[in-house]
Formats: structure tokens, C-alpha cells, sequence
């Protein structure tokens, strides 16, 4: 993966650059020992490492503004960073940028039950939202799965979603408003409690744009008062075709459950060699949950498990209890963990439609004999968002540019049947080069267009998203202006 | 002009001298009165439908009676409940696909599912400068590149022209019912409606119609479902009149009404819409002085009707969320304004989608 060389005459001004910093941050908010600048190289993509020129954590809108005013007036760029748990690279430096970290700010300002909504700072981390809501029985609904950690800043950014986003959505449909810094230090707000935008959308745009716009410090989150009661049902299945089609029946039917959990056989058996949920050793496998009272639960549970009974599963197990609800979704939840306990692995996320399910679940397979990688797969099988999880050796040489080539050719199966290359982690600078197999010239030109407008230098987390070969005149402008 | 394919669309737009002037169905427009009118109506059919996946896919100019006719045939629905304006604003024709995306235009269950920007998937357009450009797709779960699809919706065609646009769509529920509060006031509708949507029940619908001093709220779903959850609202108003209504015509006909702003409807005058943190409500209608009010939305969408010309901003005063005139004319903008950073932003944006300024000029600035 390629990042642009770092701007020399950045470099040489790094003293400069961290005393003016320095001037308008609290003692020890400003860090530029490489010692220390490490902890900062990576995000969740640990493949790629690269220590910022030094990192910053404000503690105030105003401190961001601050900070931004002053890399805008030295021509430096700027990476935000919420906890760093991205697994597409959109929190990797360059040597010559600035880390903006938003771990300190992680207040609640306001929490509104009658309005349904809360806002906090955006270092906050996605379950502590919830968790202060939850005396009220209200909750946050986005849920990715690195939630105990993960950033709201970071889910802005990536317009995260997560396991019951079929019924809830993703980030921006739960994003009410914002406080954002743009790159010259301007200060916006873009909604509120409010439901609507008076004018452009700007709101829409600014989520999902990988730290490319501006700065998000504060955000309205909309809550939702938790349901009475939820439950899943776990189905085993010959063939990954025969629940591919389940899903599907069961969406037709009218139910929406709010999850739909899909493994494959290689994933089971990880999953349960780790966590020992007492999965069925089977070919597919699938989880789906529902909400409501107990007599809704069992409503929809009847209707589901009837459809399911006409595919013929080798297993359904429906839970009776919290502990048995807890066992089942425990080999999903710790699918990840169970994978790189076996090997290094890297974890895709191309969108397909559910009808093409199927075939692209053959072709991996394929692809898979071809690539000498094996691949276990896990998804949200109700929306289509796959996480293909091929296996590799990182120490053995080629091994990693292997894996990537296959991953490619993964994602442009998901474009070629109708999908996209990315359904939640963001394109980063993971699926930057791959941006063309999805977007026309003109496609891409009209979102850089967007980033000319809030960011003409092209200064905030410049080398993400597009592929570098798109963005280069505009990158290079940049510096010329400088 | 009305182009018949996205290519002559392109081509009109490359060729135009002066301000285009666009129409999709000519329904909902705050419109232009100047400049050459633009229809969209020519583009039209539905070019993928898959009821597994949920997803329907449209030319823009395609009319919503027969997007509307392909999704009930599979017991499916467009979920942000497409409003009618055309009894509103005394319009006429038939409503596109195009013209709701343009508009966001999205009924009463926008505040439990979402708004038409919610359901959008995909785009295509054409911008001002004759650039075809594609967002989005057809999947639910897509976060590639920046989301254009939010940002084309409720643009009113002053970024670019729409050409084919993707939803996701929902199942028909099976069953659907109406508590209705008696006889609250203003304040105390909008707090009960506020205790009904942060309930467990999923409320889909809650308005207010202080005309008729009744406070409707909606429930939908399985049979058994619906009516258990109806007992818990009421059970929720205790010592209030309630009465309800479980009978799908009547259900879906009073919730139309909210949906198309019937109390408003044939009345002189000019309709406002105002968007505010719901528990605010009372105190800007109050403020408003209307002839007649309609609360969506839990109380987050007022409609007001005010006499011809006057200025509803005036009235309001600084308040958190916008106001925007959807019928009469005068001398205050249409659309809200902006505060001055976020107006150079929409700004910029507009001159880069459309550099030589004739999509609809000025109609958001």
C-alpha cells in the first residue's frame, strides 16, 4: 500500500510546528517524542506503520479550532483519530502529519428523554453512550463490534453500523446533529434536535466522510427505549444456498428481525474450537434475533422457524432463557478473537445484494483453491454485508500482498454482482486503489468536488478514500500553495 | 422540454442559456416561476425490483402511483410514507420518484423509521454542468466514498437533475391501529406523545390536531402484536378519554390526513412548515399566532397556516430549527437561511455542481 512521501520542508519546521501547538494546548496535550508518537502509528489495521510528526489531544471544541487554525496556517495535514480501532487505515499518519485525537473529549452535555436524544463529545466511546442512558432504559442503537472501544468520532467518520442495524440503521440514520471544526478552524453546527435540514443535507455528507470534511467534536445521537425483551434462534444448514434462501423467505414473510448472523463451516468450527458456544458442526449456519414482548418474540419466532423448517435444517435451536440466548450469540461475538487465535487474518466487508449470496459464497470458495487462503466467512446476512475473513501467515514473505490481491478480487466480485467494496469499516487507505472498480472518473470527481469545498487544500486525512492516482493533482496543489 | 433518456437529459442541460426551471410531477413544488421548465416526467420505468432483498430500483420521472402498484403486489410499501401535497397547494399531475427524492418529502413515520433520505440507496444525476454522475447502489450497508445520496436528497434539483434513484423498501405490515387522546391541550399532547414514542411500543405515527383537540398515535404490525401494544399505550393515559380505531381503511385514511396536512387544506392563506425539538412546539406555535396548526412528528413538524405574506420567522424569533414556506409568496425566502458559514458551504457546493448556475438558481440560497 502506497502513501504519499512526506513534504520536506514539514519535516524541517517540526520544532515550529509543535511550539505553536504548544501555545494554545494545556501541558502535556501536545506529544512529539517518537517514543511516545508510536502509540500512534497504526489503527486496527496494524499492517501499516507510520509515527505522525507528533500527536494532539484537545479537550475542547475551542482547543480544536485552535489546533486546526494553526496546521492550515503551516500548510500541515492533519489525521483525526477517535480510539484508532479502524481496520481500513483511516487513522494512519503520514511522517508528516499532525494526529488529532479526540480522547479526551468524552462528556455527556446533555441527555433529553422527552426529546430522545443525547449529546456528547465525540471521544466518547459507542457503548458508554448507551450505558448512559440505560438507568432510563434507553439506549444508542448503532453497535459495531469493537463498541467497548470504538470512538463517536470514529463512527461519524465511517458512518458505522453493526449487527442490528436491519431494524435500527446505521450512524447517520441516528445522527440528529453536530458541533465540527473545519480545517481553517471554523466552527459549525450542522442539526440538532430537530429532524430535518433546513437546507442541504450537509448533515448526510459529512457522515461516513472519513475525516476529510472537518472535525467532528460534538454530536446529537438519537435514543431509543430499549424493547421488553429479545431473543435468538440459531439454524444449522446443509448447504450455504438452502440459508441464503431462508434469509430471503424470512425477509419476504413481513418479519423484521432486528439481526440476522450468518457463518460459514470454517468460521463454526474456529468459533467453537475457542469459545465452545456448542455450535452444530454443520455447512451454514445462522442467528437470528428479534425483539419485543414475550408474547411478540414468540410470534415471530413461530412464524421464522416455520420458514425455516420448510429449508430443512440440520439444527434449530431457539433459546429459552438469557443464558441460552447468551451461549448463541457467543461463538458470533467472538468470531474475530476465534480467527486470530488460528492465524493472522484480514477481514473484508463488501455489500452484496442477498439474492447474489449464493454465488459469490461459491466463488470465494473458488477463489479460495486458487489463492492456496483459506477464508471463513461471517456476516450480517439480512443487508447483505459480507466480512469474508481470509486466513494468512504474516511472517512468511509474499504472504500479506497475497492476501491483499485475493481481498481485491473479492471486492470486485461484491461491485460485479450489484454490491459495493465497503458496507461499515470505510474505504480508508485500504480500498483506496479500489475505488475505480466501483466509481467512474466523473463519480469520484463529483465527491472530491465536495472536499474541495470544505477542505480547498486538501489538508485533512488527504490520502484516504481516493485512490492516490485520482487525488494527486489536487494533493499536489496543496503543497504548491504552501 | 421533457427529455425522454438520460443522455438528451444531459445534453438539455449542456445546451441551456438562461435559468432551467425543473419539474418532476409538478406536485410539491416551491417552485420557480421564471426560466425554461425542464420535466423529468419522460424518464421513466422501474428497472430492477427485488422483494427478497427489499430493494427497488426506478427511473426518476417514473410516477409513484406505479412504483406504488409494483410494491403491493408483493404486500411491500416505500416505509417513509410518501405525503400528497397536490390538496395543499391546489397542484395537479402525478408525483415521481425524482420529485420525492428532490423534495425528501416523508410523512408520519419519519420519526419511528426514518425519512425518504433514509431509504435512499442510490442516485444518478446529471449536474449542472452535464456530468453524469452515480452514488451509492442498491445495497442497504454502503459507506463507499462520500455519501452524495443524503446530499441529493431534499436538494431540490439545485445540485443536479435526478435520473434514476434505488429505495429500500419494507414489508406491509399485517395490522395497524390508532389510539386517540381527547381533549388535551397543546402542551400536554405533545408531552403524551412524547411518553407514547419513548415507550417500548413502537409508535410509528404521532400527531396532534388542536382544531379537533385529538392527539393520534399509531401502532403497526402482526395482528396479536398491534393489539397487545394498543393496551400498553392506553394503559400509559390513564384517567384520559381515549377511543381507538383497529379498522385498516379507517387507520390508514385518518393517517393520510396527518400525511397530506388535511386540516390545512382549502383554507386561504399561506402554509408554513416548521421543524423544531418537538418539546418546543407549543411554545413556537404560540408564538406563530396561526389560523390553523397540525402536529407531526411528536410534535418535531408543525404545520402552521398564516395570513398571505406574513413573515413566520418574524413571529418565531431565534428558535432551534427552521421554518419554510411551502405555499403563498412573499417577501421572505422559501427556504430557511442558513448561518453564514454553513450558507458559504451549500454555497460552494452548488457552484461546483452547477458552475454555470441555471438549476433551479437561487431557489435554496
Amino acid at each position: 500500500m502506497k502513501m504519499p512521501a512526506p513534504n520536506a520542508s514539514i519535516l524541517a519546521r517540526k520544532d515550529q510546528i509543535v511550539a505553536r501547538l504548544r501555545e494554545v494546548l494545556p501541558e502535556g496535550s501536545v506529544i512529539s517524542e517518537l517514543s511516545e508518537t508510536r502509540a500512534y502509528e497504526c489503527d486496527a489495521l496494524t499492517a501499516y506503520r507510520c509515527p505522525p510528526l507528533c500527536a494532539v489531544l484537545p479537550s475542547s471544541t475551542e482547543e480544536v479550532s485552535a489546533v486546526l487554525k494553526i496546521c492550515f496556517e503551516e500548510g500541515v495535514p492533519v489525521v483525526p483519530r477517535g480510539s484508532g480501532t479502524s481496520l481500513a487505515g483511516g487513522a494512519l499518519p503520514t511522517a508528516d502529519s499532525v494526529i488529532l485525537g479526540v480522547a479526551k473529549m468524552n462528556s455527556v452535555l446533555e441527555t433529553d428523554y422527552a426529546n430522545r436524544l443525547i449529546r456528547v463529545q465525540t471521544g466518547r466511546t459507542n457503548l458508554s453512550v448507551s450505558g448512559a442512558v440505560a438507568e432510563e432504559d434507553f439506549f444508542y442503537a448503532p453497535d459495531p463490534s469493537s463498541q467497548l472501544a470504538c470512538a463517536i468520532a470514529g463512527n461519524i467518520a465511517m458512518n458505522s453500523g453493526g449487527a442490528h442495524c436491519l431494524k435500527y440503521g446505521v450512524t447517520t440514520n441516528n445522527l440528529m446533529g453536530v458541533t465540527m471544526v473545519l480545517m481553517d478552524g471554523t466552527v459549525i453546527e450542522l442539526g440538532g434536535a430537530h429532524l430535518d435540514a433546513p437546507g442541504l443535507d450537509l448533515l448526510g455528507v459529512i457522515c461516513g466522510s472519513e475525516g476529510q470534511l472537518g472535525v467532528v467534536t460534538e454530536a446529537t445521537l438519537r435514543i431509543l427505549r430499549k424493547p421488553e425483551g429479545a431473543r435468538p434462534v440459531l439454524m444449522g444448514f446443509a448447504a450455504n444456498e438452502v440459508a441464503g434462501e431462508c434469509v430471503s423467505d424470512i425477509i419476504k414473510a413481513g418479519v423484521l428481525p432486528v439481526a440476522i448472523e450468518f457463518m460459514d463451516r470454517p468460521c463454526i468450527e474456529a468459533c467453537e474450537a475457542f469459545a465452545h458456544a456448542g455450535y452444530p458442526m454443520c455447512e451454514a449456519l445462522l442467528i437470528v434475533e428479534v425483539e419485543g414482548s414475550e408474547a411478540e418474540i414468540a410470534e415471530q419466532l413461530e412464524k421464522i422457524i416455520e420458514i425455516a423448517k420448510r429449508h430443512n435444517p440440520v439444527e434449530l435451536r431457539e433459546a429459552r432463557d438469557a443464558d441460552e440466548a447468551g451461549r448463541i450469540w457467543l461463538g458470533r461475538k467472538s468470531a474475530f478473537g476465534a480467527m486470530g487465535q488460528i492465524n493472522d487474518y484480514m477481514c473484508l466487508d463488501g455489500t452484496i445484494p442477498v439474492s447474489s449470496l449464493p454465488h459469490v459464497l461459491r466463488r470465494i470458495g473458488e477463489m479460495s483453491e486458487e489463492f492456496g487462503l483459506k477464508v471463513a466467512n461471517v456476516f450480517h446476512a439480512g443487508d447483505g454485508n459480507m466480512h469474508p475473513l481470509i486466513l494468512f501467515n504474516a511472517n512468511q514473505e509474499g504472504q500479506l500482498e497475497l492476501c491483499e490481491r485475493f481481498g481485491a478480487e473479492i471486492l470486485k466480485l461484491c461491485v460485479e454482482v450489484g454490491g459495493c467494496l465497503t458496507g461499515e469499516h470505510g474505504v480508508g487507505i485500504e480500498k483506496r486503489d479500489l475505488m475505480h472498480a466501483q466509481y467512474r472518473p466523473a463519480d469520484l470527481e463529483a465527491q472530491m468536488a465536495v472536499k474541495d469545498v470544505f477542505d480547498p487544500h486538501w489538508l485533512l486525512n488527504p490520502a484516504k478514500v481516493f485512490p492516490l492516482d485520482a487525488s494527486e493533482s489536487r494533493r499536489r496543489l496543496a503543497i504548491a500553495a504552501e | 422540454m421533457t427529455p425522454t433518456s438520460e443522455n438528451d437529459l444531459a445534453e438539455a442541460i449542456l445546451g441551456a442559456r438562461g435559468a432551467l426551471r425543473l419539474r418532476g410531477g409538478g406536485t410539491r413544488s416551491i417552485g420557480l416561476s421564471e426560466g425554461t421548465l425542464l420535466e423529468t416526467g419522460g424518464i421513466t420505468g422501474v428497472t430492477l425490483y427485488e422483494p427478497g432483498a427489499l430493494t427497488l430500483v426506478a427511473r426518476a420521472g417514473t410516477p409513484l402511483a406505479e412504483v406504488e402498484a409494483a410494491l403491493d403486489a408483493e404486500n411491500q410499501r416505500l416505509a417513509f410514507e410518501v405525503p400528497d401535497l397536490r390538496g395543499l397547494l391546489g397542484t395537479q399531475g402525478a408525483s415521481t420518484l425524482g420529485g420525492i427524492v428532490a423534495a425528501n418529502a416523508s410523512g408520519p413515520r419519519r420519526i419511528a423509521s426514518g425519512a425518504c433520505r433514509d431509504f435512499l440507496l442510490g442516485v444518478r444525476f446529471v449536474d449542472g454542468a452535464g456530468r453524469v454522475v452515480s452514488n451509492g447502489g442498491r445495497v442497504m450497508k454502503n459507506v463507499t466514498g462520500y455519501d452524495l445520496v443524503k446530499l441529493m436528497a431534499g436538494s431540490h434539483g439545485t445540485l443536479g437533475v435526478l435520473t434514476e434513484v434505488s429505495f429500500k423498501v419494507l414489508p406491509k405490515p399485517e395490522a395497524a391501529a390508532t389510539l386517540v387522546l381527547h381533549g388535551l391541550t397543546e402542551s400536554e399532547a405533545v408531552a403524551a406523545m412524547a411518553a407514547a414514542l419513548g415507550s417500548p411500543y413502537d409508535v410509528t405515527g404521532a400527531a396532534h390536531d388542536p382544531g379537533a383537540r385529538q392527539t393520534l398515535l399509531r401502532i403497526e404490525g402482526f395482528a396479536r402484536s398491534v393489539a397487545y401494544r394498543l393496551g400498553q399505550l392506553r394503559a400509559l393515559f390513564p384517567g384520559r378519554e381515549t377511543s381507538e380505531d383497529t379498522d385498516p381503511d379507517a387507520v390508514a385514511a385518518l393517517w393520510a390526513g396527518v400525511r397530506d396536512v388535511a386540516p390545512l387544506q382549502g383554507r386561504v392563506g399561506d402554509v408554513w412548515r416548521i421543524s423544531c425539538k418537538p418539546s418546543d412546539a407549543p411554545e413556537l406555535a404560540a408564538r406563530l399566532r396561526a389560523e390553523a396548526l397540525l402536529y407531526d412528528w411528536g410534535g418535531g413538524l408543525v404545520w402552521a397556516l398564516l395570513p398571505e405574506g406574513t413573515d413566520a420567522r418574524a413571529r418565531l424569533g431565534t428558535f432551534a430549527g427552521h421554518a419554510t414556506r411551502v405555499r403563498g409568496t412573499g417577501s421572505a425566502p422559501a427556504f430557511h437561511p442558513d448561518p453564514a458559514p454553513v450558507a458559504a458551504l451549500a454555497e460552494g457546493l452548488r457552484r461546483r455542481f452547477d458552475p454555470r448556475g441555471v438549476l433551479n438558481p437561487g431557489l435554496m440560497a
